[in-house]
């Protein structure tokens, strides 16, 4: 395994409520699965992919959970094309 | 020392105590009965006047927006309505607030009520544009901020919109909590004011309304100044109903009180927000029913002991329209208006076509609010993404689409038509659920005014509509 070096942005994932801890009166479905979260921060020891870690985040706190990814990015985008809103307000509807 | 019980039920427990600790506001001064409290008296404790407000916001780059009069999709509406009819259609355009939409009018006042207080950091549970006008104000002030916001369903998957918006509280500074589908949100919330001891930036502290008075003052003033009265009527986005009552009030402080107050929702009926499942097949996260009508019929479902975000106190009309008509009408003010807009942001414009339609020409119709667009939450972006999760999207009559089956995008400007939402009936189910709190036969004189007020009624209305 490749290890991580210290202070890598990076994003951890931990469990905070299993099924059974979760709030009564959810909807069948979420009932079935854990309550999950994600945060990110600088890895504050090296490590590797998978291992419990700790981070520091932009604010200086300290969280730890599973080490998931290695500077996690952002990749959402415009979709692709919808034909459908190309002609709205066009002389091609008028 | 002794470590705290972080279950679910333990943390729930210590509410009251937490959210005394996080918000400088003892909501004990104002608690008359289980029903009733002194909803004039929280607002003004805030210790801010309008003047106060004004210059708090100055200082952060919010307010002062400009207000547009939307020439040719006046015209457009005209030639689809009676002669006679089409009002002109204004927007106040709340894209210009530092971080892209009104929300930084809340932001604002809850900064900077947590710095004067002399917290180091604010919290706020959001999945909305409210994240980053924290965020952004924060770091105006030299606050650290946490934003604890829903992103994903259990496969990990999130709505385009609500990834751009934790990636704009992130760009602010921001530590984001992002979590999977459920209510739990709020114990997170909980969990986090107290490892830090930070403000509780609510969206409903009196704080966080009383900034929202400053765009419906700023409407009120605009539109006189230009056109020499009121606005006959102003049309607003509702979700948990912050935007509708800080609006509502400015506007009565600018001294508009016969102007219409009309709320807008998207139609999301059958959707359950709280399903891992129906979580990635709405493509508007906020400004719809799963919000606005739980928000309107009970209030205090919120993160504060008596929220001051009080809809149907303020509403005169509930207008609903669908995905397809809000879709259809952003891409159409984008191509005729020369102005691109995020679609929850467009959503009280489409049912202010529905509205112009109706009034007479020389009548004005405002639309206050826009939101910034983008990767994410452009509408090409939602209809995308719904169509990957298997939504049907197609041109057609919008009437026939079905929230979490298919969007149909109207084909005409006349197909854009919303439809009324009965608000008597959920004036009738906020009494309901007043009974849940207090049983109808303790209900005191007191306890009536204070529901014929926060319903927009008489005390006679209540007294013949008791629940049964």
């Amino acid at each position: 395994m490749n290890k991580v070096p210290k202070g890598t942005w990076v994003e951890i994932e931990w469990v905070v409520l299993k099924p059974e801890e979760r709030a009564k009166a959810l909807p069948e479905d979420t009932k079935k699965v854990p309550y999950v979260m994600r945060v990110s921060g600088f890895l504050t020891e090296d490590a590797e992919i998978g291992q419990t870690v700790s981070i520091r985040t932009i604010i200086g706190r300290i969280h730890s959970g599973k080490l998931t990814t290695v500077n996690p990015s952002y990749s959402h985008s415009f979709g692709k094309v919808v034909p459908e809103l190309l002609t709205i307000g066009t002389e091609a509807e008028k | 020392m002794t470590q705290k019980d972080m279950s679910y039920s333990a943390v729930m427990a210590r509410k009251n105590e937490i959210m005394k600790s996080s918000m400088g506001i003892d909501y004990e001064d104002f608690i008359e009965s289980p029903i009733a409290f002194d909803y004039e008296k929280m607002m003004a404790e805030t210790g801010y006047t309008m003047e106060d407000i004004y210059r708090i916001q100055h200082e952060t780059k919010v307010g002062n927006t400009p207000l547009y009069e939307l020439r040719n999709l006046t015209e457009m509406v005209r030639k689809t309505c009676a002669p006679g009819k089409g009002a002109r259609i204004l927007v106040k355009d709340e894209a210009a607030n530092a971080s892209g939409s009104f929300k930084a009018r809340r932001a604002a006042v809850s900064a900077y009520t947590a710095l004067r207080l002399g917290y180091k950091g604010v919290v706020a549970a959001t999945s909305g544009n409210y994240g980053a006008g924290v965020a952004s104000q924060a770091a105006q002030r030299g606050l650290k901020c946490i934003v604890v916001q829903e992103v994903y369903d259990s496969r990990g998957v999130g709505q385009p919109e609500i990834i751009e918006k934790g990636r704009a509280c992130e760009a602010y500074g921001a530590e984001v909590i992002k979590l999977t589908v459920g209510p739990e949100l709020f114990y997170m919330q909980l969990r986090t004011l107290e490892e830090t001891g930070f403000f509780n930036a609510s969206l409903y502290t009196p704080f966080a309304i009383r900034g929202v008075e400053s765009l419906g003052a700023e409407i009120g003033d605009q539109v006189r100044s230009r056109y020499g009265k009121a606005p006959d009527a102003v049309v607003i986005t509702h979700a948990g109903g912050g935007n509708l009552t800080g609006t509502a009030r400015g506007l009565i402080y600018a001294g508009c009180e016969s102007t219409r107050i009309v709320a807008c929702s998207v139609d999301l009926s059958g959707l359950h927000m709280a399903s891992d499942h129906d979580f990635n097949r709405k493509s508007f996260t906020t400004g719809h029913t799963g919000f606005g009508v739980p928000f309107a019929v009970w209030p205090d479902r919120v993160d504060v002991p008596r929220n001051a975000a009080r809809s149907l106190r303020y509403m005169d009309e509930y207008q609903l329209v669908t995905q397809g008509e809000v879709f259809y009408i952003t891409e159409l003010l984008t191509k005729v208006e020369g102005l691109e807009r995020g679609p929850a942001g467009n959503i009280s414009l489409t049912a202010a076509v529905t509205l112009a339609r109706q009034m007479d020409k020389d009548q004005i119709v405002v639309v206050q609010e826009t939101e910034y667009t983008g990767a994410g939450k452009h509408h090409n972006s939602q209809l995308s993404f719904a169509r990957e999760n298997g939504i049907e999207v197609r041109r057609g009559d919008p009437r026939e689409s079905i929230p979490g089956k298919s969007i149909i995008i109207p084909e005409h400007l006349d197909q854009v038509l919303g439809r009324v939402q009965d608000i008597d009936r959920l004036r009738r189910e906020y009494l309901a659920n007043a009974a849940k709190q207090l049983p109808v036969a303790q209900w005191t004189e007191n306890d009536i005014n204070f529901l014929a007020a926060d319903v927009k009624k008489d005390p006679a209305w209540v007294r013949a509509n008791l629940p049964a």
